[in-house]
């Protein structure tokens, strides 16, 4: 698929009314959300309109959606997704021919209709992958349909155009993989060592973060900049503290120390009650939690980030636990330390040894001068018109 | 004179000194004996700049602005508006928290409160005490008459004077127990230390302290420690933390005479700014010097003599010149 140029001047080409009654929402609404999502992408408004085209086009890429170990958070989290109300954008965006949660039949019907969507669209196709892979015991924790987890990850990951691991148990195994992980669960880039898999990592994760990248992925054929552990940067680039509205608290060292407390109540850092934001990877500062607005995040209502999209840092440190600062970035740089090798540097202290030969030299220069009394008064008898 | 007899005159007078040096000069103070301090631990810092900011409340001093903006402080340095500043070192990438190579580490800048201090060995007029109980490097500025040997005098460079005023007079930490503030006296605990969440600045007695410092580089690297925050000796809290690779020594048990102010590292201590410092103090050292220079003004008397001398031959000399 290329990128598909969008001009306004042709925007009669483009059937936003067809839209409007598939999607139920108005143009305006529409384009809005279109330009919303550009826009936390950084990209501008001919991008945003490309979207809309690419949305706007029926011809919508297949997707089938696993689930493993998990509790549905993700899927959740997508249906109250709004702007536009997400049922009506996930059946119009994308054809989502297997959804274990969503379909309306079920046993072996919708198994054979995962089997015949994956054998036509290979090689097309979006594999969403929801819940973390257990290995332990050849993976018997997990099946559906006599299928378990692992096999069925590794037989849809063959014919998938791309593979976006939803959720913090698909990007790095959740909590099931904390210790003692009797399960041998992980995420789905564990298990698919050998494929790219887009994460996106969240306890559950922010909707906007899987509909910008499935957009993303629809509008030009291919999957946004990822970092190393696969999470796409636009949303995952930043650390939470380096964009928190609390974080000049931080800066002047203002920080609540307990629940209620008066710092709490005037809403200071949240570090020392156990904030993992300095740590944890993601935007929640900018778009806070699912459209609902008024500061609804964890750290918006007074509660420390307990750093559910970071591997390693989500239900593996305690909650309440001081983070490893990672980073700072301005307004809060330090003064350097000069290297003490920098002669420069090094006149500070003067040894006491040193201190008792210039003692024996001021006495020596005493005596100098002494002479050059003489002298000088010598010179001045010699030269009468000059004053000694 | 001849130039022989100059270098004669300059060298024994020089000998003279340090041989009698050798002899007299007194040994390091001890400890005062209910000694308050702080540890700094440099692993523990993340550098929120909390103890900056406490510190600047508690002792009313001004925030350092940078340009325009006014909303972060901007001290580089200690001055006379900063009495404590948190600095970094930093190596390669800087990536890795107290790494050495490809690393950075935070120091936090203040009076270290020396058991022998210098600036009160050096200030002429006694404006510069330590406490005999508590052992604060304490300062009088109805005393101080400006003179700012004491800013030479340390090794740390912790005195600041502020130039711009008229009125100038010496800034340094007091712990908190300056005239007006007094936190000590009335059981409270320094500011920093006060405001510090991670207990990177803890605060205690320096017998208490030093022993918390040797527990920890005792711990094994990779083990999980409660790390007390606030006073050593009643923690208000604890946090649990991983262990990282101390240094081997303490700063503060022994340099110069040792401190109050004892600080522990990951990186070594010459990378976070420290002086190369002997275990000697150099108040004790100098003090052995000045003292025996002008034991009973026995050396100034000779020196004059010595002066006097001198010109008198030169005189005669000339006055020969003359009769010729």
């Amino acid at each position: 698929m290329s990128v598909r140029e969008f001009d306004v001047a042709n925007e009669a080409d483009y059937d936003f009314a067809a839209v409007e009654r598939r999607l139920g929402v108005s143009r305006r609404t529409f384009l809005n959300f279109c330009t919303g999502i550009a826009a936390s992408f950084g990209l501008g408004t001919k991008s945003a309109m490309a979207m809309a085209a690419a949305i706007a086009n029926p011809a919508r890429p297949p997707v089938i959606w696993l689930h493993g170990q998990e509790c549905t958070g993700p899927t959740e989290s997508l249906l109250r997704s709004e702007q536009p109300s997400f049922e009506h954008l996930i059946l119009d965006l994308i054809s989502l021919d297997y959804h274990q949660t969503l379909d309306a039949g079920a046993g072996h019907r919708v198994e054979e209709v995962k089997h015949e969507a994956m054998k036509k669209h290979k090689g097309k196709y979006l594999l969403v992958i929801e819940g973390a892979i257990p290995l332990a015991q050849n993976g018997i924790f997990c099946k559906t349909g006599g299928q378990t987890m692992m096999e069925a990850t590794r037989e849809a990951a063959e014919g998938a155009a791309a593979i976006v691991a939803f959720g913090s148990c698909a990007s790095w195994g959740g909590v099931q993989s904390a210790a003692p992980n009797p399960t041998g669960a992980v995420g789905a880039p564990q298990f698919l060592t050998d494929k790219t898999v887009v994460t996106i990592p969240g306890c559950p994760p922010n909707p906007a973060n899987f509909l910008g990248t499935v957009l993303y992925f629809v509008t030009y054929g291919k999957l946004p900049p990822i970092d190393e552990k696969g999470r796409p940067k636009w949303a995952y680039g930043q650390l939470i503290h380096e964009n928190c509205y609390r974080r000049p608290h931080f800066d002047a060292g203002r920080f609540a120390t307990q629940f209620g407390d008066d710092g709490h109540r005037k809403g200071w850092c949240l570090y020392k009650l156990g904030c993992k934001g300095p740590e944890t990877y993601n935007n929640c500062p900018s778009l806070e939690f699912n459209n609902l607005g008024g500061g609804v995040w964890p750290i918006g209502v007074g509660h420390p980030c307990f750093g559910c999209s970071e591997q390693g840092t989500g239900f593996n440190k305690p909650m309440f636990s001081l983070a490893d600062v990672k980073t700072h970035t301005p307004p809060n740089v330090f003064p350097i330390i000069p290297d003490r090798q920098n002669p420069a540097s090094s006149t500070v202290v003067a040894s006491a040894a040193v201190a008792g030969v210039a003692v024996g030299v001021m006495i020596g220069a005493a005596a100098v001068a002494g002479k050059k009394l003489g002298d000088k008064d010598e010179q001045a008898k010699a030269e009468p018109g000059k004053g000694a | 004179m001849e130039r022989r007899g100059f270098f004669k005159a300059s060298l024994g007078a020089a000998g003279a000194a340090l041989a009698s040096t050798a002899v007299q000069a007194r040994p390091n103070l001890e400890p005062a004996p209910e000694a308050v301090g702080m540890l700094f631990d440099s692993t523990l810092c993340v550098g929120c700049k909390a103890c900056v900011t406490n510190c600047k409340k508690v002792n009313g001093m001004p925030p350092v602005p940078f340009g325009d903006q006014v909303q972060s402080d901007f001290a580089l340095d200690l001055s006379s508006k900063t009495l404590n500043v948190i600095k970094v070192f930093s190596s390669g990438t800087g990536a890795t928290k107290d790494a050495e190579q490809n690393g950075h580490a935070f120091e936090k800048r203040s009076c270290m409160h020396c058991v022998d201090p210098g600036c009160v060995s050096v200030c002429p007029v006694s404006a510069l005490t330590r406490n005999p109980r508590t052992g604060i490097v304490g300062y009088n500025p109805d005393a101080c008459i400006g003179c700012r040997t004491c800013m030479t005098g340390c090794p740390y460079n912790v005195p600041q004077y502020n130039y711009d005023s008229p009125f100038g007079a010496i800034h340094k930490c007091e712990m908190c127990n300056q005239k007006g503030v007094e936190r000590i006296d009335k059981g409270q605990m320094t500011g920093c230390a006060e405001a510090c969440p991670t207990g990177a600045t803890l605060f205690g007695t320096r017998t208490a302290l030093l022993a918390e410092a040797k527990r920890r580089m005792a711990l094994k690297p990779g083990d999980t420690y409660a790390y007390p925050r606030g006073d050593v000796r009643k923690p208000d809290s604890f946090h649990e933390k991983t262990v990282p690779q101390y240094q081997p020594t303490v700063w503060g048990e022994k340099e110069a005479g040792g401190t109050n102010v004892l600080h522990l590292s990951a990186v070594p201590y010459d990378k976070l700014g420290m002086p190369p410092l002997g275990e000697r103090s150099y108040a004790s050292i100098s003090e052995g010097v000045q003292h025996t220079l002008y034991s009973y003004m026995a050396l100034p008397a000779v020196a004059l003599g010595g002066l006097t001398w001198l010109v008198k031959r030169n005189t005669e000399a000339e006055n020969k010149g003359d009769a010729e």
